[in-house]
């Protein structure tokens, strides 16, 4: 493979203790290297910031419910098309993007990883083809296990031994990442109490007897005695209903000094009395997290404008359906993994909650003390496109920019926030490149992003410095991928496939005889068929689980 | 039979869109044929057994026997000159061979339909409009305790779904199977399904939107005039006796077939019923499920959509894709005359198109990619016998309820799969058109040379 | 009458035989009528009749059914080449023509 000698560009590598220096990167065999041979091209980076690639923690890019989510809504895409080029597949875009349109305009903002973060495990192979679709892009997945029947079965009978292998099992069966919680517990009673909830942590869920919290206690468990380098991820219950800042403090405080890791902490961070209106409690929230070293967050920001509400939680969804115009809903139930539920949505600036929600991202970041622990996100398409990142990231870096925005929303939301109250704090460079690559990439465990010393992957981007922040990370001049240069000149020059990163934690293969009558008795699918072979999997890295996590 | 026998467990059935991957494959290795399968149903045993090898050319240029090779170069020649070229098809091939149809269309900027456009197209448009409420099959088995099969007759054209998926089979909160259930069937005449059902309900041809609607409004509380019945041949009581019961089970499913998409009103009929079954979850949980044909047109509709953002009538002319029902469907293309060549892989349309479009069929070359002969085959330029999916060939297919399947084939075959040969297609396409100069560049899984100058 | 086009049992499993030999050919020649229809006609089990449309025509063999099963002025037919020959190509739109549930002029051939 080509080398690479970057020059002359400042480098941003907080992992490495590099802030804005001049100093040369260079690459060799797809990896960064100490010195490259003298044939390396030199990349002249004069004016330019040099970052590595970008990784996002947490969006829905692939599989089973992202691809209802295209079907449901073409006027979603048809507007935002993406031509062909003599080395890159047409597409289409919008709030879901097709899957080359993906990959390349995640490599268009400088991202070079992404986490496809909720896949129920007999949907693995469905998401591993689109991911496989998706080029550029490193990228895994985290399978749905808060709800997983078999373990809730386990579960309640104390069978802790055959929930941590059968957890095991299925990660190496699905190719996967990590386990992911979503409402833990609820869709026993959304599936089979006629469109029930769970709203307590301590409540017993149907036909298990055991409660959130214990599901909550268990997966974070199975994490760290697997060794995952990725925590359990987990979506908390009550999410979006006023008052369920406590919900989430109580979730933070199951993992009992383990980690993990809360995803989209924005939709969790609300006081006020169920069913009315929401207020802030994103000071509470940035505070424990702060206090708490074992755990991590992203914000799942909300932007205005365009988004698609596409989750696990079922009972969620269903719920917001009656606060859109568009009525259009879809449900898919997944037997005894998960449930889904996708609604075409819109934030407005005007519409008091949204304008909270945003004021309530915002809030978190700025809080925050700790950027390593809080990093961006906005559970795209959830909270908003992926393609709202540099905005997102100006509105962080340029609190005039803020000031200006803020004008704009409901003004009640404004009041209720505290971003009025002196909060001036703008976001440096070193700080962006902490919440949007290396905080993702040391939280994700992946040790060889996120990073630009000898060993990282030569994952790279170089933006040309820009007053205009949004301008800025919105184009990068370049973006290097395992050492190839995909774009050069704000071009593409190539096509190019990632890998899928995945764990392969050890277990006891005896579980399987647990698992294969529960299959015969229970699944529509045989269980000889299910786990996803070496064919799904053509470019792939396992990443190492450690014995003590 | 030979001595040379394998047995294949678990192997799956691609014959209609219930794809069963519980079958027990005996094979002859040396005569190429598998004498026996175990768990399937007629249609399943009939799939099996009758794909066995068959003495054909490797293909037919225009009339003549050929070579494979000699075949992808008149294939391409004719792609690459063509102006407005369609593919279509699809339904009876591996998603890898979809993958590659989809990249033809885009690089010649062509245009890509499935035999959903015939199907259940009209419920993929209903669905854009109301959304849809469903489910895996499991979930079906294991907790529905009211089933409504609407205009479909599965006992001919599904018959396991009854036994393996929706009515026999214990499940987790159903313990007794049937006798746990309320089974509806609704259709204009009472076939062979019938018996299964404990209700059975015949509606009058073309009525079944006024019916579903009157339904959406006795479920809503709303008044329904008894003048129904006149409209439907269903009574007053009867609708208000499925709606109480709709709304009173803990678990419903409505399974429905081409009697809604086929019929006057199409997207309206399937819109109607996935409406119905959205409005049923204010009162209790209830899933709508589109019973598929083929064994990998769910497949189809997963590859094109992920790959343009569209299901199904796709049109990249302009370099990127468009959609639009009835410009970019294939028998509309067809019939209007804008097709000017056609890839047709794993369907007949010269069977079951409308006359106009079979005629525009026979006016333009055709390429097409068959295991076996058909009619399309027969008006073709270029026709490529290709090996059977699922028997010869490996590869993922999707089930009518959107789980990804793989196959297990049973035995080689000396005709190259589908997917070969439409890569085959596409690199020459490449040489021609010079549409991948970058894809020198580019090469397989990131290999290769830096940028291009 | 109105006919009906769908699939069968017997389509199913023949046409995996092979939609070029015979055994397809006759499933889907086969249009199903309920006794009272065949009596209106004149017609006995087996006899041809034919079936026309704007598209064209065709010449199929009659079976008998059940006026319980089937309701009078109804035909179901396996689908295939002769029910898709008598299709009107216009989709509405839809990409999906009318081939369940369309008007069909029924003539019996011959004496």
């Amino acid at each position: 493979m080509s080398a690479l000698r970057i020059v002359n560009g400042r480098v941003y590598d907080p992992i490495n203790d590099v802030d804005g220096e001049i100093r040369e990167i260079c690459v060799a065999d797809g990896k960064i290297v100490a010195e490259a041979p003298p044939e390396a091209k030199r990349i002249d980076a004069q004016g330019m910031v040099v970052m590595p690639g970008g990784v996002d923690i947490h969006c829905h890019i692939a599989g089973p419910k992202v691809n209802l989510a295209r079907k449901v809504q073409p006027e979603d895409h048809r507007h935002d098309v993406h031509p062909r080029t003599a080395f890159t597949r047409s597409g289409t875009g919008g709030t879901v993007p097709s899957t080359f349109a993906t990959g390349y305009r995640y490599a268009t903002l400088g991202y070079t990883t992404a986490m496809e973060a909720a896949v129920p495990p007999i949907g693995a192979r469905h998401t591993l083809e689109e991911l496989n679709d998706t080029p550029v892009i490193d990228k895994g997945f985290y399978i749905l296990m808060g709800n997983n029947v078999l373990l809730m079965q386990f579960l309640k009978e104390g069978r802790l031994e055959d929930f941590r292998n059968a957890a095991a099992w299925w990660l190496n069966a699905t190719k996967s990442y990590t386990l992911k919680l979503v409402n833990p517990g609820a869709d026993g009673a959304w599936k089979g109490r006629r469109n029930a909830n769970i709203t307590r942590m301590d409540e017993k869920v149907p036909e298990f007897e055991v409660t959130p919290r214990q599901i909550v206690k268990a997966l974070v468990d199975v994490a760290h005695d697997l060794g995952l380098p990725h925590p359990a991820h987990i979506h908390c219950n009550n999410l979006g209903h006023s008052g369920n800042f406590e919900t989430t403090l109580e979730t933070m405080r199951a993992a009992e000094g383990r980690r993990a890791h809360i995803t989209h902490v924005q939709f969790h961070s609300y006081g006020g009395e169920p069913g009315r209106l929401p207020t802030s409690k994103a000071a509470e929230i940035a505070e424990f997290v702060d206090a708490h070293p074992n755990i991590s967050c992203d914000v799942g920001q909300v932007m205005f404008g365009k988004s698609t509400i596409m989750t696990a939680d079922a009972p969620l969804a269903y719920l917001l359906r009656d606060y859109t115009s568009d009525r259009r809903w879809v449900n898919a139930d997944t037997e005894h993994e998960s449930g889904c539920g996708i609604i075409p949505f819109d934030y407005q600036e005007k519409v008091y909650t949204h304008a909270l929600q945003w004021a309530i991202g915002l809030e978190l970041f700025l809080l925050s003390k700790d950027p390593w622990r809080m990093v961006l996100s906005t559970d795209h398409p959830n909270g908003g496109s992926f393609m709202s990142y540099p905005k997102l990231i100006r509105l962080l870096m340029d609190s005039e920019f803020r000031k200006r925005e803020l004008g704009r929303v409901n003004r009640k939301a404004v009041r209720n926030s505290v971003l009025m109250d002196g909060l001036d704090r703008e976001y440096s460079l070193q700080e962006i490149a902490i919440i949007t690559r290396a905080g993702p990439a040391r939280i994700l465990g992946l040790a060889n992003k996120g990073h630009l010393g000898a060993g990282a992957d030569a994952d790279i981007t170089i933006y040309e410095e820009n007053p205009d922040k949004e301008l800025m990370f919105s184009a990068p001049r370049y973006v290097i991928k395992d050492g190839r240069l995909i774009i050069e000149d704000h071009e593409f020059r190539c096509d190019h496939q990632g890998r899928i990163l995945h764990v392969a934690p050890a277990y006891d293969s005896a579980v399987e005889d647990v698992i294969r009558p529960f299959f015969e008795d229970y699944y529509s699918i045989q269980f000889d068929n299910y786990a996803v072979d070496a064919h799904y999997i053509p470019r792939n890295e396992v990443i190492p689980t450690g014995d003590d996590g | 039979m030979s001595e040379n026998i394998r047995v294949i467990e678990n192997a799956t059935c691609t014959f209609c869109g219930c794809v069963c991957d519980d079958q027990i494959l005996t094979v002859d290795m040396d005569a190429k044929r598998i004498t026996k399968v175990q768990n399937t149903c007629v249609l399943g045993r009939a799939w099996f057994t009758e794909h066995a090898h068959e003495d054909r050319p490797e293909a037919i240029i225009g009339g003549k026997e050929a070579t494979t090779a000699e075949a992808v170069e008149a294939a391409a020649q004719i792609l690459a000159a063509a102006r407005f070229p369609v593919i279509y098809g699809l339904s009876d091939t591996t998603c890898e061979a979809q993958r590659q149809a989809v990249a033809i269309a885009d690089m010649l900027g062509g245009n890509i339909d499935t035999t959903t456009s015939v199907c259940h197209g009209p419920s993929g448009i209903a669905f854009e409009g109301v959304g849809e409420s469903t489910s895996t099959l499991g979930e079906i088995r294991n907790r529905a305790d009211l089933v409504v099969f609407w205009g479909g007759n599965p006992a001919e054209s599904h018959p396991r779904l009854f036994g393996r998926y929706a009515v026999t089979p214990k499940g987790m909160y159903v313990p007794n199977g049937k006798r746990d259930r309320t089974v509806v069937l609704v259709d204009v005449r009472r076939t062979k399904s019938a018996p299964v059902a404990d209700i059975f309900i015949q509606v009058k041809p073309g009525k079944d939107f006024e019916v579903l609607w009157a339904l959406r409004a006795l479920v809503k509380g709303r008044p329904v005039d008894p003048g129904i019945e006149a409209t439907t041949g269903v009574s007053l009581a009867t609708l208000e006796d499925l709606a109480a019961r709709m709304k009173s089970c803990r678990y419903g499913a409505l399974l429905f077939g081409m009697g809604l998409t086929m019929t006057r009103g199409r997207h309206f009929n399937s819109g109607a019923l996935l409406a119905l079954a959205t409005d049923l979850n204010r009162y209790t949980h209830f899933v709508a499920k589109p019973v598929r044909g083929h064994g990998n047109v769910t497949g189809a509709d997963n590859v094109v959509s992920w790959q343009t953002g569209f299901p199904f009538g796709v049109n990249f002319s302009r370099g990127f894709p468009r959609f639009n029902p009835g410009e970019f469907t294939t028998v509309d293309l067809l019939s209007r005359g804008d097709a000017d060549a056609a890839l047709i892989i794993a369907s007949d349309p010269a069977s079951n198109f409308p006359r106009a479009a079979v005629e525009r069929l026979g006016e333009i070359p055709v390429i097409v990619l068959d295991p076996k002969a058909t009619e399309t085959g027969r008006l073709a330029r270029v026709a490529f016998t290709t090996a059977t999916y699922g028997i010869n060939v490996p590869g993922t297919v999707y089930r009518m309820d959107d789980v990804a399947i793989g196959l297990r084939p049973a035995f080689d075959s000396p005709y190259p799969s589908d997917e070969d040969v439409l890569m085959a297609i596409k690199q020459r396409l490449e040489e021609l058109t010079g549409a991948g100069k970058g894809a020198a560049a580019v090469a397989a899984q990131g290999t290769a040379a830096g940028p291009a100058a | 009458m109105v006919l009906i086009a769908g699939r069968t049992s017997k389509q199913g499993t023949s046409l995996n035989a092979g939609k070029l030999k015979d055994e397809y050919r006759e499933v889907t020649s086969t249009a199903e009528m309920n006794t009272d229809d065949m009596g209106r006609l004149g017609l006995k089990e087996g006899d041809e009749v034919r079936l026309r449309t704007a598209e064209g025509e065709v010449v199929v063999r009659c079976a008998a059914r059940d006026a319980e099963d089937l309701p009078s002025g109804m035909i179901f037919i396996a689908y295939g080449p002769p029910s898709s020959r008598l299709m009107g190509s216009d989709t509405a739109l839809s990409g999906m023509p009318i081939s369940k549930n369309f008007e069909v002029e029924v003539e019996r051939v011959g004496k």
